[in-house]
C-alpha cells in the first residue's frame, strides 16, 4: 500500500528582494518593502511530502533518514543566514517561489529511501509555495 | 522544462448567513438545512486559501506579484463578503444558498477573470477549522 508522508520543519533567514536586471526604481516598484537594502527576515516553515509503499516496519521512510538528510542539506544550509549571500542566489533572486525550487532540487537529487512528491514552503502564515517539480513534458 | 510553483494566499473574512431554499416547504428546508435554516442568520470566520500556478519569471523570481494578488483579493472578495449578510448584501447569493460550497465558486468566478499573468488553480474556503471546500474550477 503506498502512502504520503509530510514532515515539517523550521528555519529562519533573511533576504532582499533585488533584481540586476531592473533599475532601482523598477525594483522598489517591483518587490516594495521587500527592497530594503539592509534586508528583512522571516521564519520558514518547510513540508516536505514523500511517498512509497508501507514496508514491514510499518514506514513510508525512516523518519530519522529525512531528517538527517533535511537538517544536514537544507537547514544547515539556510537556517540563520542572509540568503542572497548564498552562492546558488548570486544570479537568481531568493524569492520564496526560487528557494523552494532550490529545496525541491536538493531533495530530489540527493534523497532517494522515499519518492519526492512535493516542497511547500511557508513565508509567513498568510502565504506558501508548493513546487512538485519540473513537467518534462514541457 | 517548464517549472510550475503554485502559491497560495489566506484571507479571512467573517460573515452571515443562512441557508433556505424557497423552492422547498418550511418542513422540508428545516429537515434539509437543521439549524442553518434559522431565518435570523448565523455567522462564521470564514478563511480563505486562493491558489495560483504559472512559472517563476527570471527577471523578478515571482509567481505573481503577492501585493496585486491581495489587493484584487481584498477588492474583489473581502470588501464584498467581509462582515456582510451573505444572503441579503452580496449579489450571487440572492437566488443561490450561500454554503460554503457555492461561496468557493462565487470567489472563483470573482477571481479568475481579474488575475492577470497566473492561472488560478484552487479555491479553498474553511467555514470552520474542521470544514473546508475545494473549488478547481472544474464543470
Amino acid at each position: 500500500m503506498k502512502a504520503h508522508l509530510t514532515r515539517r520543519y523550521l528555519f529562519s533567514a533573511s533576504h532582499r528582494l533585488h533584481s540586476d536586471a531592473l533599475s532601482e526604481e523598477e525594483n522598489r516598484e517591483t518587490y516594495g518593502k521587500c527592497n530594503n537594502p539592509y534586508g528583512h527576515g522571516h521564519n520558514y516553515a518547510l513540508e516536505v511530502t514523500v511517498s512509497g509503499q508501507v514496508d514491514a516496519n510499518g514506514m513510508v521512510c525512516n523518519l530519522v533518514d529525512l531528517d538527517t538528510f533535511v537538517t544536514d542539506h537544507v537547514l544547515e544550509r539556510f537556517d540563520h543566514l542572509n540568503l542572497n549571500q548564498i552562492p546558488e542566489f548570486a544570479s537568481d533572486v531568493p524569492t520564496t517561489e526560487n528557494l523552494c525550487i532550490r529545496i525541491y532540487d536538493i531533495l530530489n537529487r540527493g534523497f532517494h529511501p522515499a519518492h519526492l512528491e512535493k516542497v511547500r514552503l511557508e513565508e509567513t502564515m498568510m502565504n506558501s509555495f508548493e513546487y512538485a517539480g519540473s513537467d518534462a513534458r514541457e | 522544462m517548464k517549472k510550475t510553483v503554485y502559491l497560495t494566499r489566506k484571507a479571512e473574512f467573517s460573515a452571515s448567513h443562512y441557508y433556505h431554499n424557497p423552492e422547498l416547504s418550511q418542513e422540508e428546508n428545516q429537515r434539509l438545512f437543521g439549524k442553518c435554516n434559522n431565518l435570523n442568520g448565523h455567522g462564521h470566520n470564514y478563511t480563505l486559501e486562493v491558489t495560483v500556478q504559472g512559472e517563476v519569471d527570471p527577471t523578478t523570481g515571482f509567481v505573481l506579484d503577492l501585493k496585486r494578488l491581495k489587493e484584487v483579493l481584498n477588492r474583489e472578495v473581502l470588501d464584498v463578503f467581509d462582515h456582510r449578510h451573505l444572503n441579503k448584501e452580496v449579489p450571487e447569493f440572492a437566488k443561490q444558498i450561500p454554503t460554503t460550497e457555492n461561496i468557493a465558486i462565487a470567489i472563483w468566478r470573482r477571481l479568475e477573470p481579474k488575475l492577470e499573468g497566473a492561472k488560478m488553480h484552487r479555491v479553498r474556503v474553511y467555514e470552520t477549522p474542521d470544514l473546508f471546500v475545494d473549488f478547481y474550477g472544474e464543470a
